[in-house]
Formats: structure tokens, C-alpha cells, sequence
């Protein structure tokens, strides 16, 4: 509650950076208030904050603060990647959009009232189009925020509509309030309920960005800055399905028959579409576009296991830590290999195993870890969608999903081979790598195999 | 605690080597791994003085709400692994004295890395840290044969790597399968090895299929058994010469012995039901690669088809389960692991000495240099398994073994003495006998790194073969004690 507070209050000072000139303390401020707000999520743990907060629009009970935790880790590690690119170009207007587009991630991992849902998905999104179009003068950016815009507000009315249906029914945009009118109703539910859920879904996968919701999403994260993509891929979509997850497990948990053939469906698509796609790019950019819409389908594959229990909650919790971190990894590498030009095919990556040992190594562990291999990070996730999903009917998505794992692994180690095998043609200016990327890399690498050696902590939280 | 070192020791050792520079990682490297056999050494004292021993196992919670545990122990199968292992390692970092590898200390680092997670898939009791060192395993040979590879390593390792992770990722769903119908009593899910068994024995025809397929998927390809094998001679040839020996001497191994104590004793039925096919699949492999050997020109080539010959033969063993085949297996397995660290060593060394391994252009190096002739003869008759060498007892008790199962799979299964006999002997009339080619005159004498080898790998073809005992009686136990599972 209180991190929500004090990432409002860093967003307006960040605003009045400009006016009163401390454009220089901005950075470790930023920090150092992020670090505050995760630690003041750590006091509120298993606190009496669980209380709902402004007559019931949002509650921070354990779950919202545990995906706030991953929300504000991922925040503070983008901080530090992003400080060298916006340094000189308007740091502080930049700066101040990412903080409130956190203020909405925040939102939607602790609303309990669907008008902060969507209150939620709207201060989150507009930061987000004006970020993807925040290379004003290069059309690809441009071009970037205008379809994130379009899509993006076309999703926001699906879920509004889907919203004012479930109000029809249920008579109440409070959460608590539909859930206990659904579980009273005994399955006699009108069918616009079903029409609802069926748009919400829809509007949720849009945010996420599932097939065959996801055209806006490779040509988004190719034209919007590096730094910014990073940040699409991993935070926006980490509060994305806090919010999906707290929808359709909670409160539209009982009528899980209407939509989870429809989500097992979307899976399906998204897994193949992503993979097979994916392995046919040439920009790295491109290729970690698709590969998040596989990732995403790996969530949803926990969702729509829908474990009574924590074990989907734990599932999602740990795959999208897993995959923010590696993805950071990944996009500061990128970021550095790429500084001049910002749309870089492979090739840019040949021989980087000799141009930058750093580099390829921290690349290589990431890679990784967004494959799938033990003793990573990502290994850990996939395997506890695996088992989330054993149990249930839809044992032929476990089967797909390791199918398109391989070709998975294709695409990434498309990257480590061209790192170690191929060399670099022409000449190449050595890479001038800042000492803040070198602690982020050295720091999210860490990382990443510290959650795969000892997974339980992050596991077993939720029992 | 004593086999917790055994996985530890290799772990420091690798990340020692990472920090060394030049000629002195190797010489760090090849000290660290006589360590770890010597290690390896006392664990066998142990095991054998006072086999109940507190150092013969290790188990801690790793996720204690998933059941995993990091369990590892030794009997008397993994005992047998994991010093063939440990005696090898040492063997291949000599073998590459004579070989310059760029940046050698990301090199012996990486074997050191590899060894650990050989060590790990031998000993595992936990169905979990199983499959993660299996999947450990192979990240640093993925690395050696990508960078320090020969022409095309790039697509070749890929297939390799892809067809080993695919295989991988149906033995996780398997073992995920079984560990959901673990516990039904208790209602504790377990990964331990002995509750997969339990759980798989409760499963009916229909589901222990789908296992044992699962399962067998991975072990086959790693092996590997016809029609899964077309990763491996490409690889096999491309691959630094070390990084063949790592594969063909150990990793190998992994999917045979993953067969005995990770599939047969899990699904009994299905074992019952598909075994005709899976052995068929086998002795298919063994005479069909042992024709593809005899008309290679490559010599290289030549050992890696024989390899997959070999393998089929011990997968068929196995697969039989009784009380011959599997313990011909395990002999077999030991055997196979040294001898084709020697040839494989022999085929660097003629590329080495003569610029080539094309038996055409190679002959008459025998008069050059006798000592190697005699050597080479030694290990070669080994692996064609003659009476008094190391590969005699254990191909014996296979064909026994798969005689019991079935008397026309022991027929085909038998082609493999005459076929393996004319493929070698013919590769090594080829080389080394006849008039002096060009290729052989500048055939000096050996480097004695390659003599130490040498001489190391034919004493123990030598001796394991006129006194196979100690092995055996090892292996016997071993047999006995997964075939009280089985039955």
C-alpha cells in the first residue's frame, strides 16, 4: 500500500525535476525509492494490512504484494538499464511515465473492484503508447505507439463491455460481490454472464498479448527504443497477469467450464504461432517478441490448470520472476550490443564470445534460462506449469508445449551459436559497456541461477 | 558425506580451471581429476569394507513442498559407473596434451563441469536431480563440440543438442507422471527413486506404456538405438576429440544405465508387452551399424558406427532383463567405455602423425613404429572382444542373455562377433599393415602423453580381461539388486 504511495509521489517528482533542476539526483532517487517501496512491501507482509483500502477498490493482501515484489525487483534492475539511454534525451518526462505506468502495474496486482481494474489497465497502458513512440523523429517508433494505441484502446473496450455485462448480471463491480453471486446462483447463470467473462478474457489476452490476439506485439517491441521494450516484456506483462490471474482463478474460478477450452485453444495458437514464427526471425528484437508470446502461453497454461491451492498462483509467481529477470539479462546485452543501431539482426551477435566475454556469457545463461534448461531459472518455471498441469484434462497442451520448447531452443541457441561459432565480420568497435550495466548483468545473472538452485523460497511462499 | 565430495570435488575443480591461464590449466585439470578418482578410489574401500556407511549416501531437502530431495548414493551399479568415470576423465585430459585448444582453461573447465554431472546422473536417487543432472550433463559437452568443433560444428552440435533435449523433455513428463501417482497412501508425493517404482508398478498396461515410451525415448536417443541414432555420427566425428571420448566413453553410458535403474524396474508390464520391439529395435541397430562400419573410409567414422553397434547390444541385454543380460551389460558397458577411449585416442593420434584418418591413403605403419602396432592390436582386440581381454565376459553373457529371451534375437545379435571382427581387423590391416604409404613415413614416435594412455587403457584391457572378477562380482550384485525390483 504505502509502495503504491511512494511511486505516485516518485512520479511527480520526477515532473518537477525539470522545473527545479535536480535532473542529476533524479536517477539514485528513483532508486532509492523503489528500493523503499519493496521494502515497505516487505513489512506489510503477513501484516493486518490485508484490510480492503478506498471503500473496497483495492486490497494488498499477500498475493498483490508478493507480484508487487516482482513488479518492483523488476523495476529497480530497468532503472538502472535505462538510465544511460534516457540520460541525455528528457529524462525526467520519461521517467515520470515509466513511474506511473508502475503506479497502474501496482493497481492491478491488489484491485478487488473491476472499475480499478480498469483504471489499472488505463494508467498502465498510456505511459506505455507515449513510451513506444518516444523516439519522436525515427518512424518505426511512431509507427510502434500508434498501433499500441489503436489495439490497445480497441482491448479496453472489449473489457468495458465485457464489464458492463457482468455488472448487468451480477449487479455490482465489486469482485467479492460477483464471485459470491456466481457461486449462489447454482449455475444458473444468464448467458450475457458467459458473454462477459468470454470478453473479458479476450480483452486480458489482448493485454498479454496471446495469439490470436498478439499482431500488435512483434511490431511494437520492434519499434519502440530497446529500453523500452525491456520494459513491456517484463513488467507490463508481469501486472498483466497478476490481474488475468486474480480474474479468472478468483472470481470467474467457478465457471471455469465456459472459458478454459477457449483458453486451451489460445495456448495452442500462441504456442505454435510464437515458436514457429520466432525461429524464422532475424531481429533479435523480433524473435524476443514471439518468444514472450510463448512465454505468455506458458502462464496461461497455469491459469488455466486452474489448481485449487497456491499451485497455479506459486506457478505464475515463479514464471514470471524467472522470465522478467532473464529478460532484462537478455535486453541489456541487447541494448549494449546494439547502442548506434536499434534494430539488430543476429549477426550482430557473431563472435561477441571474443569481442566481449562478459557479454556473451551473462547472454548465454539468459538464453538459457528463457529455453528452459536446468539449473536456470526458467527450468524451475516451466516445470511448475508442468506439474500445475498434469492433473487436469488438457494433458495433450504438455505434450505441444514440449514439442515447441524444442523449437524453442532452436532460436535461442540461433543466438549462442552465433555468439561462439560465427565471427564477427568487418570491423567492430569495441564495446564501451557501463560500470552500472556491468553490476545489473553480474546482478540478474546471479540471479537467475540462484532461483533455479534454490527454487522453494520463491515456491513456498504460498502453501 | 564421502559421495557428496564425489559431485562437489569436480564442481570446485572446474571452476578452478576457469581461472587459470594457458598450459597450466591442463596440468591443473588433469591433477584435480586424479584427485577425484583417488576420492572415487576411497568411496570403493568403503563400499566394499562397510557398505552400510553413512558416507555412502547423502540426502537433503532441496523443495521440501515438492518432494525433491537431493539424494545421492552409491551401490554397487553406480560404484562400477562412477569409477569407470572417474578412471576415464584423467585418461581423456592426457590424451589432449598433444592437441592446442584455444582459450584451454574454458576447455578442461568445461570437461571438469561435464564429469560432475556425469558423477551426479550415476549416483541421483531423486527422480528430480536425475533429470537435472542428465539435463547438466549436456551444457558443457553442447559447448566443447560447438567451439572447439571441426568444419560445421554449428548445425551439427544443434541437432545434437535438439535431439537430446527433445528426448530429455518426454522422460520429464514420464518421471512427472509417475511422481503424481506417487503416495496414494501416504498422500506425499515423493521423487525418491524406490517411490517411482512403487508408482509405476501400480500403474496399468496402458500407462506404463506411455511411460516406458516416454522414458525409453530419452535413453534412445542418448545411446543411441536405431532410428534414433542419425545425430551421432556427424557429431561424433565433428566433435573435438576429447569432447568423442566424453561421449562415447561416458555419456553413452547414461542412457544404458538410466535403462536399468530408471525404466526396467518401473515398468514391469510394459516391459513385458513392447520389450520385442524394443529389443528388435536394438539388435537392428547392431547389424545394420556394423554394416554401415565396414564400408567407412574414415576411421573416425568407423568407431563411431562400431559404437552404436556395441550399444545396440548392450540396450538388447538389458532389455531382455535377466540376470546374464544385465550384468553382461554393465561388463560391457565398463569395457566398451575404456576401449573406445583407446581407439578413439589412436584415431587422433594417426591424424596427428599423418595429416589423415582416411584408411585409403594410411598403411604400413607398423614398420615405422612397432610399439604402436602393438598397442593398437592390444585395444582393438579388446573391443572385438577376443577371449582374455576386457570386452570377452561381457559380450558373452549379452548374447547369453539375449538367448534366453529369444533364441532368433541371440542369432542376429551374435553377427556383431563376426561383423565387429571384420570391420576392426580390416581398419587395422588397413593402417597398419602392408607396404609403407606416403602418409606413414613421417610417422615418428609417440608423444608420452599418448604412450601413458596407451599403456594405461591396454593394462586394463589385459587385466580385466584374465581377471574379471572384482568387476563382476560388483556387476552380479548390482544385477541382483534391480532385478529384485523387476520381479
Amino acid at each position: 500500500m504505502k509502495g503504491l504511495f511512494i511511486i505516485s509521489g516518485l512520479g511527480i517528482l520526477a515532473m518537477l525535476a525539470e522545473i527545479f533542476k535536480f535532473k542529476k539526483a533524479l536517477f539514485p532517487m528513483v532508486l532509492l525509492g523503489v528500493l523503499a517501496a519493496y521494502a515497505f512491501n516487505f513489512t506489510e507482509w503477513n501484516n493486518n494490512m490485508n484490510i480492503p483500502m478506498f471503500s473496497n477498490m483495492i486490497r494488498f493482501d499477500n498475493v498483490a504484494l508478493a507480484f508487487s515484489g516482482v513488479i518492483l525487483a523488476t523495476a529497480f534492475f530497468w532503472f538502472i538499464l535505462a538510465n544511460d539511454y534516457f540520460e541525455h534525451d528528457h529524462i525526467t518526462d520519461h521517467f515520470a511515465l515509466v513511474l506511473f505506468a508502475l503506479v497502474g502495474a501496482l493497481m492491478l496486482t491488489s484491485f478487488t473492484n473491476m472499475t480499478t481494474l480498469f483504471l489499472g489497465i488505463e494508467i498502465l497502458s498510456i505511459p506505455m503508447y507515449v513510451l513506444a513512440a518516444s523516439r519522436k523523429r525515427d518512424l518505426a517508433s511512431n509507427e510502434a505507439g500508434f498501433k499500441y494505441l489503436i489495439m490497445g484502446s480497441f482491448a479496453s473496450g472489449f473489457l468495458l463491455f465485457g464489464i458492463a455485462l457482468i455488472y448487468g448480471a451480477s449487479g455490482s463491480f465489486d469482485l467479492m460481490a460477483i464471485r459470491s453471486y456466481v457461486s449462489h446462483s447454482g449455475g444458473d447463470l444468464p448467458i450475457f454472464f458467459y458473454a462477459g467473462v468470454l470478453m473479458i478474457l479476450v480483452a486480458m489476452c489482448f493485454k498479454v498479448s496471446a495469439a490470436p490476439f498478439h499482431f500488435w506485439a512483434p511490431d511494437v517491441y520492434e519499434g519502440s527504443p530497446t529500453v523500452i521494450t525491456a520494459l513491456m516484456s517484463t513488467i507490463v506483462k508481469t501486472a498483466a497477469f497478476a490481474a488475468f490471474m486474480h480474474l479468472f482463478l478468483v472470481v470467474f474460478g467457478k465457471v471455469s467450464d465456459s472459458w478454459s477450452m477457449v483458453l486451451a485453444v489460445i495456448i495452442a495458437l500462441s504456442l505454435i504461432i510464437s515458436n514457429i514464427t520466432a525461429a524464422t526471425q532475424q531481429s533479435v528484437k523480433r524473435m524476443l517478441a514471439y518468444s514472450s508470446i510463448s512465454h505468455a502461453a506458458f502462464m496461461l497454461m497455469a491459469i488455466l490448470a486452474n489448481n485449487r491451492g497456491f499451485g497455479s498462483v506459486n506457478a505464475i509467481l515463479y514464471y514470471s520472476l524467472a522470465y522478467s529477470i532473464g529478460s532484462i539479462a537478455a535486453f541489456t546485452v541487447l541494448y549494449n550490443v546494439s547502442k548506434n543501431n536499434d534494430n539488430v539482426t543476429i549477426e550482430a551477435f557473431n563472435g561477441l564470445g571474443k569481442r566481449h566475454p562478459l557479454l556473451a556469457v551473462c547472454m548465454v545463461i539468459a538464453m538459457l534460462s528463457l529455453a528452459g534448461i536446468p539449473v536456470t531459472a526458467g527450468f524451475f518455471a516451466k516445470y511448475f506449469v508442468f506439474t500445475t498441469m498434469i492433473g487436469t484434462p488438457y494433458k495433450w497442451l504438455i505434450i505441444l508445449a514440449i514439442l515447441t520448447s524444442a523449437v524453442g531452443v532452436y532460436y535461442y541457441f540461433k543466438v549462442i551459436i552465433a555468439m561462439y561459432f560465427k565471427k564477427a565480420e568487418g570491423h567492430h568497435e569495441p564495446i564501451q559497456i557501463e560500470t552500472s550495466h556491468v553490476v545489473l548483468l553480474v546482478l540478474t545473472t546471479l540471479f537467475t541461477i540462484a532461483l533455479g538452485l534454490v527454487p522453494n523460497y520463491v515456491i513456498e511462499i504460498f502453501s | 558425506m564421502l559421495v557428496g565430495l564425489l559431485i562437489i570435488v569436480p564442481l570446485i575443480a572446474s571452476l578452478l580451471v576457469f581461472f587459470t591461464k594457458g598450459d597450466t590449466s591442463r596440468k591443473v585439470a588433469l591433477g584435480l581429476s586424479v584427485v577425484e578418482f583417488a576420492l572415487a578410489l576411497a568411496v570403493f574401500f568403503q563400499f566394499k569394507h562397510n557398505p552400510a556407511s553413512k558416507d555412502l549416501t547423502l540426502n537433503c531437502n532441496w523443495v521440501e513442498s515438492l518432494g525433491i530431495h537431493f539424494a545421492v548414493s552409491v551401490d554397487a551399479l553406480s560404484m562400477l559407473l562412477v569409477l569407470l568415470t572417474t578412471f576415464l576423465v584423467p585418461l581423456i585430459i592426457l590424451s589432449s596434451f598433444k592437441n592446442e585448444y584455444e582459450r584451454p582453461n574454458s576447455f578442461y573447465g568445461l570437461i571438469l563441469l561435464m564429469q560432475m554431472a556425469l558423477v551426479g546422473v550415476f549416483t541421483a536417487n531423486d527422480g528430480f536431480l536425475f533429470y537435472v543432472f542428465w539435463e547438466l550433463a549436456l551444457i558443457p559437452i553442447y559447448f566443447i563440440c560447438l567451439v572447439w568443433g571441426g568444419e560445421n560444428r554449428g548445425a551439427i552440435t544443434f541437432k545434437f543438442f535438439v535431439y537430446t533435449l527433445f528426448g530429455s523433455l518426454f522422460m520429464l513428463v514420464g518421471l512427472i507422471y509417475l511422481y503424481n501417482h506417487t503416495g496414494f497412501d501416504t498422500g506425499i508425493k515423493s521423487w525418491a527413486v524406490t517411490d517411482l517404482y512403487e508408482a509405476g508398478k501400480s500403474l496399468n498396461l496402458n500407462q506404463q506404456s506411455f511411460v516406458f515410451w516416454s522414458i525409453f525415448l530419452a535413453f534412445g536417443i542418448k545411446m543411441p538405438i536405431f532410428p534414433l541414432h542419425t545425430w551421432q555420427p556427424n557429431t561424433y566425428v565433428n566433435a573435438p576429440t576429447q569432447g568423442t571420448m566424453l561421449l562415447s566413453g561416458i555419456m553413452l553410458k547414461m542412457g544404458t544405465f538410466g535403462l536399468i535403474k530408471w525404466l526396467l524396474p518401473m515398468t514391469p508390464l510394459a516391459l513385458e508387452k513392447w520389450g520385442w520391439l524394443a529389443i528388435g529395435l536394438s539388435v537392428f541397430g547392431v547389424v545394420y551399424a556394423s554394416c554401415i562400419a565396414i564400408v567407412q573410409k574414415d576411421y573416425k567414422r568407423l568407431i563411431a558406427y562400431s559404437s552404436i553397434a556395441h550399444v545396440g547390444l548392450i540396450a538388447a541385454g538389458i532389455l531382455s532383463a535377466n540376470q546374464q543380460g544385465i550384468q553382461g551389460a554393465v561388463m560391457q558397458m565398463l569395457a566398451h567405455g575404456v576401449n573406445v577411449v583407446g581407439l578413439f585416442l589412436i584415431a587422433d593420434i594417426l591424424l596427428r602423425h599423418t595429416g589423415t584418418r582416411e584408411m585409403e591413403k594410411l598403411g604400413g605403419i607398423r614398420n615405422m613404429n612397432g610399439n604402436f602396432a602393438v598397442l593398437f592390436l592390444i585395444i582393438m582386440l579388446g573391443s572385438v572382444a577376443l577371449p582374455l581381454t576386457n570386452g570377452f565376459v561381457g559380450e558373452f553373457l549379452l548374447i547369453n542373455g539375449i538367448y534366453q529371451y529369444g533364441a532368433w534375437f541371440a542369432a542376429f545379435a551374435g553377427l556383431t562377433v563376426i561383423l565387429g571382427a571384420v570391420y576392426m581387423l580390416r581398419s587395422y590391416q588397413a593402417i597398419m599393415l602392408g607396404p609403407k604409404r606416403d602418409s606413414a613415413i613421417a610417422f615418428g614416435p609417440l608423444a608420452s602423453s599418448d604412450k601413458v594412455v596407451l599403456y594405461i587403457i591396454c593394462f586394463v584391457v589385459i587385466a580385466f580381461g584374465v581377471y574379471p572378477k572384482p568387476l563382476n562380482d560388483l556387476a552380479e550384485e548390482g544385477t541382483k539388486a534391480i532385478l529384485t525390483y523387476i520381479k
